[in-house]
């Protein structure tokens, strides 16, 4: 009895810390609609900058507690740095736009706090004067826990003064629901905004700042918190702050007496509740259609198809692409594979998101499903290499007609935050399925067949694979069926009206582009010879939205550009030092600069110079 | 005062207002009529910097204000009244309109919160109850009374008849009065002719995002051929 009140007690202390960092992040979200990646980066720095603190004025009370907040309310600034000189700009900008900018900041903010504090994991003091355990029916409980478990509801009570009895609170609690409203009565957005991002980032802070005593600070506490703390708000509702602290509470106390049956399931489980709970209440608990009024006007661009010169271009490049092998080194042939692996990767993103209107945070767990497949066939079933080149896309596929099937239900953030949910799911089932799929030591020894094992040979079966895909997919935008995805993407109602089974198409989109994503995953496992579960981790579905996004979104040519760009800028920029930083400013500049995309961005400056020249 | 000259709006690649013109005096009720997606509603929130495609030329006290935020222009002293209301659902009576609430002006009269429950009865009975509790009626009253606490000079009134009990009906066009008394302007979409015929100075009829008619009531009733071809009579 007493060990699962104890097993209660650290459930709710975990609860606690959760219920910080999600609630800014609910905060941020509810009132300007961002989805910021860069919460799981204010909740480091403000841990990072304790640890500083904390070990400066060591041993006091006053010290920690001082250290805690100072560290805070830093991080509260640097938030308002952040969004005075970026966010700001990109208010009206579509999702994608402000995933992958805010993304950029957490590679920034990473290597400036690797600069700052090394590399190494760093061991803070406790608190002290709370860093014994009490004994509660038997069990030992640290003191620390008792007071997390009493800072998380007097933080909730805090806030809940804060929006019910200041004229902000009320002016945030109204822009939550519709924003545009709230300025045509006369209130400055800007600073409304400001001000609610500020406090989120103290909030994170906050949060980071409160585990010093009970974690090691390291540099990986960023991405680490960050997807839990996703779940989080979106459990409790986008913007509903009681509705975090509910579902932290749900999240973390089901997780404390889940470990206890089954050891493995910590990773998947928040992932499990949160898919199961937006099929069930499409907005959360707690949440909220919010208003459309003021969303931003998607510029209801056409495709540009691709002109007759860039299709030349293209045309060139896949011929000397074909003829490379008899020129090129091997390490170059290697280059080239990856690159259009990528290049199908990103078409295949492109496909779903800028042809079916639906965006997605999670494309990794097709391209990793695929891998897996096809490895385990020659592992398990000892396929062949062909044989498991086609079973690998099956899986793929598989896998996007039944994630698909709950995601084509939702759109906007939602199903960006499922998209993401159902990766993560399958990201923590291959790391912990170590007999199965290796964990994390990955699976070894997927090497091409014989007669395709030279790097040339290999070569034209990754050329053959991806160029045909990635010519199929063009087909399939051109097809009727692409015309109708993409009527539903500028007007569901309208085509629901016209009799189209909006669902059934975006669910055959959603498979189509799952099952090429997960050919690019076939092609990647055999360059490689082995898979390894980052294939599907956050880093990869995010890889593929820069890519999108560097190429330009509206151009049906923009994933292979951008995708192109992206495997040569990578190739380069990480064998610099702080190549983090490099390519977080890069993204950056992209976004800010030259929202359609690199060739968007091109084309505007070469007429700007043409028009300063004349 | 408000001087609305060859006005342009677009959603998406849909062009709704062609060449809109239309001017508004010190303490005058003007009715904007029309039809169904005339485009009553575009021009109003044209007006108040909510569209975000606008050419074309709105002036205020002389000051251009097309193109800039919808918060500066209501701080030059305009307010909206939006046609769905818009009533934070979440917020009690009492925070919806200390949302609205802003500092008096020296050149409008000032609202207190006492004047609009004398002007809106029910708002003071309901006032700790939330927005989504209220009925039609009650949002619409809300959504006027909220405006008023900015202190405008001129209100952009989009609607305010539409799918609420007669009775309702009858006593917003004594707001309007009361409204029209204590100084301020009012440009007032309307689908009813009657009501606006009530409560108005002038009317203009738009069709198709244009123009049609401009004039006195009793000019509009001596052409029956005008508001049969722009207005469901
Ligand atoms: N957000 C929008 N996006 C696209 N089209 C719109 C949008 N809002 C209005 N429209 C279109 O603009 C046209 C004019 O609409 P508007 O709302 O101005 O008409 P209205 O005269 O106010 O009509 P009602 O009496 O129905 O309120 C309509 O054809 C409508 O379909
Ligand atoms: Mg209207």
């Amino acid at each position: 009895m007493g060990f699962y009140f104890a097993q209660l007690l650290t459930g709710l202390a975990n609860a606690s810390s959760l219920f910080l960092i999600a609630s800014g992040l609910s905060i941020i979200f509810g009132v300007t609609r961002i989805v910021n990646f860069a919460h799981g980066s204010f909740y480091m720095v403000g841990a990072y900058l304790t640890y500083t603190l904390v070990t400066m004025w060591s041993g006091s009370v006053l010290g920690f507690w001082g250290g805690v907040i100072l560290a805070a309310a830093a991080v509260g600034l640097l938030g308002l740095v952040i969004e005075l000189t970026i966010l700001r700009r990109i208010y009206k900008a579509p999702e994608l736009f402000q995933l992958v900018a805010t993304f950029g900041v957490v590679l920034i903010v990473q290597d400036v706090t690797l600069a700052i504090w090394g590399a190494e994991d760093l061991l803070g003091p406790r608190a002290p004067g709370l860093d014994r355990a009490v004994r509660i029916m038997g069990e030992p409980i640290p003191e620390y826990d008792l007071a997390l478990i009493a800072i998380g509801p007097a933080v909730l009570l805090a806030i809940w003064l804060l929006f019910h009895r200041t004229r902000w609170g009320v002016l945030v609690r109204a822009a939550t629901q519709d924003r545009e409203m709230v300025g045509a009565l006369g209130v400055n957005q800007a600073w409304l905004f400001s001000a609610a991002f500020v406090l989120g980032a103290f909030l994170a802070g906050l949060g980071g700042a409160l585990q010093i005593p009970r974690e090691a600070v390291s540099l990986q506490m960023d991405l680490s918190i960050i997807g839990e703390a996703f779940v989080v708000v979106v459990i409790g509702g986008m913007g509903s702050v009681s509705g975090a602290f509910v579902a932290a509470v749900l999240i973390s106390v089901l997780n404390a007496f889940a470990i206890l049956v089954f050891p493995q399931i910590s990773i998947v489980l928040p992932f499990v509740v949160m898919a199961v709970v937006l099929i069930v209440r499409p907005y959360g608990l707690f949440g909220k259609p919010g208003s459309e009024h003021g969303a931003p006007e998607e510029p209801d661009q056409p495709l540009t198809l691709m002109s007759q010169r860039s299709a030349m271009v293209l045309a060139t490049a896949v011929a000397l692409l074909a003829l490379s092998p008899a020129v090129a080194a091997d390490f170059t042939m290697i280059l080239l594979v990856d690159v259009m692996v990528a290049t199908l990767f990103a078409v295949s993103l492109h496909f779903m998101m800028g042809i079916g209107g639906m965006v997605s945070f999670g494309h990794a767990a097709y391209f990793g499903v695929g891998a897996y497949g096809a490895a385990m066939a020659v592992k398990f079933f000892d396929f062949g290499m062909l044989p498991a080149m086609v079973f690998g896309p099956v899986c793929a596929a598989t896998a996007a007609i039944f994630f698909g099937w709950f995601c084509v239900r939702l759109s906007g953030v939602y199903l960006a935050m499922l998209t993401l949910a159902a990766a993560q799911i399958l990201w923590g089932v291959t790391f912990q399925w170590q007999d199965f799929t290796g964990g994390d030591d990955g699976i070894l020894g997927v090497w091409p067949a014989k007669w395709a094992s030279s790097d040339q040979v290999y070569f034209y079966v990754a050329f053959v694979l991806c160029i045909g895909g990635i010519w199929f997919l063009r087909r399939a935008a051109h097809s009727p069926f692409g015309y109708t995805l993409r009527g539903i993407r500028d007007s569901q109602t309208r085509a629901e009206a016209i009799g189209i089974n909006t669902n059934l198409h975006q669910w055959m989109g959603f498979a189509l582009a799952g099952g090429f994503a997960g050919l690019a995953g076939v092609v990647f496992a055999f360059s490689k010879g082995s898979v390894f579960p980052d294939s599907l981790g956050i880093a990869q579905s995010i890889d593929g939205l820069i890519m999108v996004l560097l190429g330009g979104i509206h151009a049906l040519a923009g994933p292979i550009f951008g995708a192109v760009a992206f495997v040569m800028i990578e190739d380069w920029v990480t064998r610099l030092d702080y190549w983090r930083f490099i390519f977080g400013a890069i993204i950056l500049i992209v976004v800010l600069l030259a929202p359609d995309g690199i060739a968007g961005g091109v084309r505007r400056l070469l007429r700007a110079v043409k028009g300063g020249a004349a | 005062m408000l001087e609305v000259t060859d006005l342009n709006a677009r959603y998406g690649r849909a062009q709704i207002l062609n060449g809109v013109s239309l001017s508004l005096g010190e303490n005058e009720v003007v009715a904007l009529l029309g039809r169904n997606g005339a485009g009553k509603s575009t021009t109003i929130k044209s007006i108040m910097g909510l569209v975000q495609q606008t050419e074309g030329h709105v002036t205020y006290d002389g000051q251009e204000i097309l193109g800039k935020p919808s918060h500066v222009i209501c701080r030059t002293g305009l307010g909206y009244v939006p046609e769905d209301r818009r009533v934070f659902g979440d917020l009690t009576v009492e925070e919806n309109l200390e949302v609205g609430r802003r500092a008096p002006r020296p050149d409008a009269p000032e609202w207190t919160l006492d004047h609009l429950y004398e002007l809106f009865p029910n708002l003071r009975e309901r006032r700790r109850n939330l927005g989504k509790q209220l009925s039609g009626g009650e949002q619409q009253m809300l959504s006027i009374a909220r405006t008023l606490m900015g202190n405008p000079k001129l209100v952009l009134l989009d609607e305010p008849s539409e799918g609420i009990a007669p009775v309702i009906v009858e006593q917003m066009a004594q707001v309007i009065a009361e409204l029209k008394r204590e100084g301020l302007s009012v440009l007032l979409s309307e689908q009813n002719l009657h009501f606006a015929r009530a409560v108005s100075d002038r009317a203009y009829i738009i069709e198709k995002g244009a123009m049609r008619y401009e004039g006195s009531f009793a000019d509009l009733d001596a052409k029956p051929e005008v508001s049969n071809a722009y207005l469901a009579v």
